[in-house]
């Protein structure tokens, strides 16, 4: 796509003609499957497939004749010509499904409290909406937020347009498609039962496009920087985007049943299929949960505190021990199964190895605010920022700690990992996007200010609230689940059966599902306050934000 | 290939790869050649000097 | 900043791009591999066998409805989870899971050994209305999969692709596929040659209804053979050492 550097940006190239020559060809192929396929579901996704192929075709042309009419895009006042259509697409996306995802999980919590909930209908069931939350609110809402703060630092840190014209537009428009996909077919019944990994072959084989697009774009723009470093930020982002590739290529490999069937068999079975599943599970948590959004918050911490990261030495060794550790942590899912035990020994030594890097990348964030700690109470976006860190650092303190074999026969199979994960996600990733978004909307949108920074310390609040609620419920729940499991009584034999222990989970069900009611509320207030700034909107009586500008936000803006 | 070999070749080959492996990115992290390139780096997010006022204009 | 060219660039982003793959393979290759080459990964016990077609389509049913969301399929070497679920699993026992449902999360018992606990009455009540035989049941209804016939368009074709897989189906398996899936849930047609091939296959009338063959009738063959393969008596304790 290097020709349509010369073209008027958004006009036809050679480069677009094969874009949109690609996109005829995937037409095709779905009509015909559409038309050969006797699954109902592989025929709506192949109808799917064709809308996108055909909009996408529509709006390739579009680009070319709004182009001609425009006068081109000024550039930023550090004189480069961002390209963040994309990104804003994908920061609105990513709230968007945000709050379908905060929804879902609300729904399916309240399921597991009021089983009436499910209705005996097949795709509100538990088992089809669980993914549908974890796949939304890791994949969508995560990814989403990933895709835009990554390709927006990406280009501030580099100094340089994104490379490629379409192929920044196909990323975030392919990606959103490979969304719809995964999401109905689990509302219909398609998946290949692998956790955070359910999408059948084929949207696999779409999300495989997608992502070697995303990494060919990233790693051709860190190429054309006019930066002779690469801003640590990106090693995460581009670690993120690499080694997703490659545990999705493994974990998913496949086999059809027919090329018209929606579904395949996994190449690998039994012990080493579940291996390279947490292999793969435990990633997507250390490289799609924790790696990416480490790449957030080494750019919009610096950026929000107005001052450099604490130590950049710190940042490189936190980079190389965290990658490298991380990848050897996925067998301590796996503690007392049918897995060797050498490989469970070596998942646990690791996954408590992993503490000091994680801790040193939390140390680095927080102490990033040392000098300018008042911020914490004048700014609710820094406060936001902040909070996540600790989050962050809360989860890799009681994630080895749950490692520990010991630990592990108590905590597995029981709440307590929910609630684990939920400090993880509530905690860490939420607030870390959330953050990130308050500072990104005003600067992509090129407004002076949020709506309302009273509105962002009610979300903070409220979200809080509705954390502690929910992981407390579930350290309670777990724990008693765990011990109630292991109870003997006087004569040696066990106290509980299993349905009384379903039963004592019953008050702390309720209790999670008020604090997941409570995140999505505050989700809510969050929409509201971007779409309100996003219309240009600032709440009556608010004062000038202390924070600063974006790189590359328009002069008028920030000048002082 | 048995349990025996694989952890020996791990406890030798295994240990050797990794010590060189955690030297070489301690070494990258603290060279002191590298101080200013890295003090540089970290303040790329900051780094708005290069101001252009042709934005003001925009629609 | 002077020897800086564009080429060191470029050679810097591919050179960071290659030691972050070395840096995360190597973990991977480590653990995954020799899984793959120490034999005694997967244990050598009699009696585990590739799954008959009827208890196949209801494996797909259990992935389908994503039901390793809240049940485990893999009892732990602990005391209290052997005693209530009974023995440990083994790696053999899911060596023919394409994938594999040991799961993670209980929200209900775990499933490993379920088969032949209860009856196939029972079954048909429960997945109908969990609460009709357990009231404090979290479990959403399954009323829907007694009135869905089974899908086996792709039937066939699932047995090849596990065959190719490695699952050791005959050509005769294939071939019989679909009589096969057949006569497991009626029995009154001749299905000796079906229970020759698959040894231990129970043959039921499992939802009740022998003429068309439902989702139900599949999720309960399913159920009903889960566990049941290896008798425990004539397991020799060495092979179960990894």
């Amino acid at each position: 796509m290097a020709a349509s550097r010369e073209a008027a940006p958004g006009t036809v190239t050679a480069a677009a003609f094969g874009v949109g020559g690609l996109f005829v060809v995937g037409a095709l192929i779905s009509i015909f499957i559409a038309a050969g396929t006797h699954d109902a579901v592989m025929a709506f996704h192949a109808t799917l497939f064709i809308l996108f192929f055909v909009l996408g075709i529509f709006a390739i042309g579009k680009r070319h004749f709004d182009a001609q009419e425009r006068t081109p895009e000024p550039p930023a006042r550090d004189g480069i010509n961002y390209h963040d259509g994309p990104i804003r697409v994908a920061t609105i996306a990513s709230l968007f499904w945000g709050i379908a995802g905060f929804l879902a999980g609300l729904y399916i919590a309240l399921e597991l409290a009021f089983p009436g909930l499910n209705f005996d209908l097949a795709f509100l069931n538990f088992g089809r909406l669980r993914p549908l939350h974890t796949s939304a609110v890791i994949f969508a809402f995560g990814g989403n937020a990933l895709i835009a703060t990554s390709l927006y630092v990406v280009q501030r840190t580099c100094k340089t347009r994104l490379a490629g014209d379409l192929a920044p537009w196909f990323i975030v428009w392919g990606y959103q498609l490979f969304i719809v996909l995964a999401a109905t077919g689990y509302l219909l019944g398609v998946t290949q039962g692998k956790e955070y990994a359910e999408p059948e072959w084929y949207v696999d084989l779409w999300l495989t496009i997608v992502w070697v697009t995303y990494l060919i774009v990233f790693l051709a723009t860190l190429a054309r920087r006019k930066e002779p470093h690469i801003y640590v930020a990106n090693w995460f982002y581009l670690a993120f985007i690499v080694t997703i590739a490659m545990l999705h290529l493994v974990n998913n490999a496949a086999v059809p049943v027919s090329l018209t069937s929606p579904k395949s068999y996994i190449i690998w079975s039994g012990v080493q299929d579940a291996l390279i599943q947490w292999w793969y599970g435990h990633n997507a948590v250390g490289f799609f949960l924790t790696a990416g959004f480490l790449g957030m918050m080494y750019y919009f911490v610096p950026k929000r505190a107005e001052r450099p990261v604490y130590s950049y030495r710190l940042s490189i060794v936190h980079f190389w021990a965290l990658i490298f550790l991380y990848i050897w942590a996925g067998p301590h899912h796996l503690h007392y199964t049918a897995l060797p035990d050498w490989a469970q020994t070596l998942g646990m030594t690791f996954s408590i190895m992993l503490w000091m890097p994680s801790w040193g990348g939390m140390i680095n964030g927080l102490m990033t605010l040392s000098g300018a700690w008042d911020k914490l109470r004048t700014d609710p976006v820094i406060r936001m920022l902040v909070v996540s860190i600790a989050f962050y650092g809360m989860s890799t303190f009681e994630g080895p700690v749950m490692s520990i074999k010991a630990v592990n026969s108590l905590s597995h199979y029981t709440d307590w990992t929910i609630g684990h994960v939920h400090s993880g996600a509530l905690g860490w990733v939420g607030f870390v996007t959330f953050g990130a978004i308050y500072c990104l909307v005003p600067w992509l949108w090129n407004r002076k200010q949020l709506y309302s920074l009273a509105l962002v310390n009610w979300h903070f609040w409220i979200a809080t609230l509705g954390i502690v609620l929910y992981i407390t419920a579930m350290w309670v729940s777990g724990i008693l689940q765990g011990l109630m499991w292991r109870a003997y009584d006087s004569l040696g034999f066990l106290e509980y059966s299993f349905v009384e222990t379903v039963e004592a989970m019953h008050p702390f069900y309720v209790i999670r599902a008020m604090g997941g009611g409570l995140f999505l509320i505050g989700a809510l207030i969050m929409a509201y306050n971007v779409y309100m700034t996003i219309r240009g909107h600032v709440r009556e009586g608010e004062a000038m934000e202390p924070a600063p500008a974006g790189d590359g936000q328009l002069a008028a803006v920030g000048a002082k | 290939m048995t349990y025996e070999t694989f952890s020996v070749f791990a406890g030798t080959w295994g240990l050797i790869l990794l010590v060189i492996m955690f030297s070489a990115a301690m070494t990258y992290a603290f060279w002191p050649g590298n101080k200013d390139m890295f003090e540089h780096a970290a303040k790329l997010p900051l780094d708005d000097q290069e101001h252009s006022d042709k934005g003001e204009n925009r629609s | 900043m002077s020897r800086f060219t564009h080429a060191t660039i470029e050679k810097n982003s591919i050179l960071l791009l290659v030691l972050t793959l070395i840096a995360v393979a190597i973990g991977g290759l480590v653990e995954i591999v020799p899984t793959f080459l120490i034999k005694t990964t997967v244990e050598d016990v009699e009696g585990v066998r590739p799954y008959t077609p009827l208890e196949l389509a209801g494996r797909d049913i259990y992935v389908r409805e994503g039901c390793y969301a809240c049940h485990s399929q893999m009892i732990r070497s602990l005391r209290s989870e052997v005693e209530r679920y009974g023995h440990y699993s083994l790696a053999a026992e899911s060596k023919y899971d394409h994938p594999f449902q040991w799961g993670s999360k209980r929200t209900g018992p775990d499933l490993a050994r379920v088969g032949g606990k209860y009856s196939d009455e029972w079954h048909r009540v429960h997945m109908a209305d969990p609460r009709a035989v357990v009231p404090e049941s979290v479990m959403p209804g399954y009323p829907f999969l007694a009135e869905t016939p089974l899908a086996t368009h792709d039937m066939q074709n699932s047995l090849k692709v596990l065959a190719l897989l490695g699952t050791p189906y005959s050509e005769e398996m294939v071939t019989e596929t679909m009589s096969d899936l057949y006569v497991q849930q009626n029995p009154d047609e001749d299905y000796d040659p079906m229970v020759e091939r698959y040894p231990g296959a129970v043959v039921s009338n499992f939802d009740g209804d022998p003429e068309t063959v439902t989702e139900l009738d599949a999720i309960i063959a399913y159920m009903q053979m889960l566990g049941t393969l290896v008798d425990f008596s004539t397991v020799e304790r060495s092979t179960l050492v990894q």
